[in-house]
């Protein structure tokens, strides 16, 4: 049965001003890191005066763009792989085995969702200060400290969503993988987890997206060798002079990595959250 | 997005001698030692980094602790409930702030909810059938979500500047709305400034997860509906919409956690210190603590706000899953 033309037509106009809603920025970022500083600077132009990729050569030496590209790749990189590493074995044993404790542990995991990041900011930040001066393992202020910090935010998130995707992954196969002599662990490796790879998939393009975007701890626990980007990017507005050009060019460079994977991947993150969270 | 138990319904095969003598208690398998083991790196990290330094906080809130302290947390002097008494004094500065800080943030956050979750799940039932288009529209509707926080909120910054923004250019030069172009990120409008900004990042998530659920509900519901001769917008609200409470009730617990929590938006948008019409209470924290140095203070408010989201939360919760059957979380 065809859609009648009230319907036809809600859709339309409201997808079209939603289109609109979401464009907008998107345009003013693309189109203002083409335009030369005196289109930034006055009135407001929709298009351009002229065009120049003078932003995107400028932005490399204006702040050590590169250097915080490089620090926010191996943070959320190695945050995103220890985390769904982590997160398929602890979602594999709430899956598969009944254990005392197994609703708490649940719980409390996913409760450490509700905690407002600024209650921990300042505890965590003693708490690695102290274990650097006991240890000498430097926490704070190093790359090492934030990966630790960055995999927990996801972790939560991503045992919950796995434990539902592994619940729909059918237990007749690891079982017969038992069965044919594969220890638990080998039946995870090789059986569960390529069942499960949509879901992994998921887990771990939102563990990349939430270390590449977090910006409350990697302003206080990050110094001027280890800074990230979403610290780094904060450079351009501080100056006297407010290169609006370069900060657009510079927020669609370090935009394109992420926007570029997420779209690519998000047929896997629809598929994992229907089969994993959303049940 | 329960993860029921009683989905599955196949029984388990014994996988060894001994595990047949094994009680079946929900289909999964008992074994001493392998799960503590599987679940050991997550509890550790979770432990360190999340509930260690909870712990921590909450000896914090009772202590006087300024920045004379803060190589030695530990010798700060007691101040028994002095900073509770200090957060919770609605009638002195401090207190007032928070209190302040606290209804906006309310206020900001069942707004930002609700729009949405009304525009994200208005997006999804309309994308549902496929028409010309549809791909190319759902990974434009993403691209708010993939975008990085700072990144994203800066083009907004530009777009509210008062003399070179495209929002007074448009409201003031080309609609001709305004008498004389607005503060966007100081004064009243910083509410609506932050709202917008933190409604266009957020609805997708909500679209997102909507779509997801939507794809769970049966073609044949559809159809047997449509042989009854029930239109769109019947099928919408007979069909639709229930069956995607079980959803909805996780989607905006989660919407409203990470919204009320949301520090990034506010932080990128207003820098350190909020204007006071959109003063979001972690901002306020932030500022009470790092700014102005009185971390014992922002403890005390940081397990405030923990306590009334425990609250809300728990209530939420047993309000929710009143009537249907959880058998986790």
């Amino acid at each position: 049965m065809a859609a009648p033309r009230s319907f036809v037509w809600s859709r339309r106009i409201f997808l079209t001003v939603l289109a609109g809603f979401v464009l907008v920025p998107v345009y003013v970022m693309v189109s203002s890191s083409l335009k030369p500083l005196a289109d930034v600077t006055g009135k407001f132009r929709w298009l351009p005066s002229g065009l120049t990729v003078r932003p995107y050569i400028d932005i490399w030496s204006t702040v050590p763009l590169a250097r915080y590209f490089v620090n926010s790749l191996i943070v959320a990189g190695a945050a995103t792989l220890c985390s769904v590493v982590i997160a398929v074995f602890a979602a594999y044993a709430v899956s598969r085995y009944d254990f005392r404790g197994r609703r708490v542990f649940t719980l409390t995991v996913l409760s450490t969702q509700m905690f407002p990041g600024i209650l921990f900011l300042l505890p965590l930040f003693l708490l690695y200060v102290n274990i650097g001066n006991a240890t000498g393992v430097a926490l704070f202020g190093s790359r090492g400290g934030l990966i630790l910090t960055y995999l927990t935010f996801s972790l939560p998130f991503s045992v919950w969503m796995l434990i539902g995707y592994l619940d729909s992954v059918p237990r007749d196969l690891d079982e017969a993988a038992l069965v044919d002599g594969c220890g638990p662990l080998g039946a995870l490796l090789r059986i569960v987890v390529p069942a499960a790879i949509p879901g992994i998939v998921a887990v771990a393009v939102y563990a990349f997206m939430t270390a590449w975007g977090e910006v409350l701890f990697a302003s206080v626990m990050t110094n001027d060798t280890t800074r990230t980007l979403a610290v780094g990017l904060q450079g351009y507005s501080t100056l006297n002079d407010v290169y609006w050009n370069q900060i657009m060019a510079a927020s669609l460079v370090v935009s394109v990595p992420v926007v570029a994977g997420f779209l690519l991947l998000q047929r896997y993150l629809v598929a994992g959250l229907t089969a994993g969270a959303v049940k | 997005m329960t993860t029921t138990t009683t989905a599955r319904k196949e029984p388990v095969r014994p996988i060894s001698p001994g595990a047949a003598r094994v009680p079946r208690r929900t289909g999964r398998i008992r074994r001493a030692s392998l799960p503590y083991l599987l679940l050991l790196p997550a509890l550790v990290l979770e432990l360190l980094v999340h509930l260690v330094p909870m712990v921590i906080g909450i000896v914090m809130s009772f202590k006087e602790l300024t920045q004379f302290y803060i190589r030695d947390w530990g010798s700060a002097p007691w101040s028994g409930l002095g900073n509770y008494r200090l957060s919770v004094d609605f009638d002195a500065p401090v207190g007032e702030a928070l209190l302040h800080s606290f209804l906006v943030t309310v206020g900001f956050t069942l707004l930002s909810v609700v729009l949405c979750w009304l525009i994200g799940t208005a997006a999804a039932v309309f994308m549902q059938d496929t028409f010309r288009g549809r791909g190319l529209l759902r990974a434009l509707f993403l691209v708010p979500y993939a975008l990085p926080v700072y990144a994203a909120v800066i083009t907004w910054v530009f777009m509210f500047q008062h003399d070179n923004g495209l929002v007074n250019h448009v409201l003031h030069d080309q609609l001709h709305l305004t008498d004389k172009p607005s503060f966007w990120l100081i004064g009243d409008n910083s509410f609506y400034a932050l709202l917008t900004v933190s409604v266009w990042k957020g609805w997708p998530f909500a679209f997102l997860i909507v779509t997801a659920g939507l794809q769970n509900i049966p073609g044949e519901l559809y159809e047997a509906a449509a042989l009854d001769g029930a239109g769109v917008w019947q099928q919408l609200r007979r069909i639709t919409l229930p069956s995607l409470r079980p959803v909805n009730q996780v989607l905006v617990l989660v919407l409203f956690l990470w919204t009320f929590n949301d520090f990034n938006t506010p932080y990128v948008l207003f820098g350190k210190s909020a204007p006071e019409p959109a003063d979001l209470v972690s901002v306020h924290i932030y500022q009470a603590s790092f700014v102005t140095w009185n971390f014992g203070t922002g403890s005390a408010m940081s397990v405030l706000l923990l306590l009334f989201l425990l609250v809300v939360t728990g209530g939420y919760l047993l309000l929710t899953s009143r009537g249907r059957r959880t058998t986790d979380v």
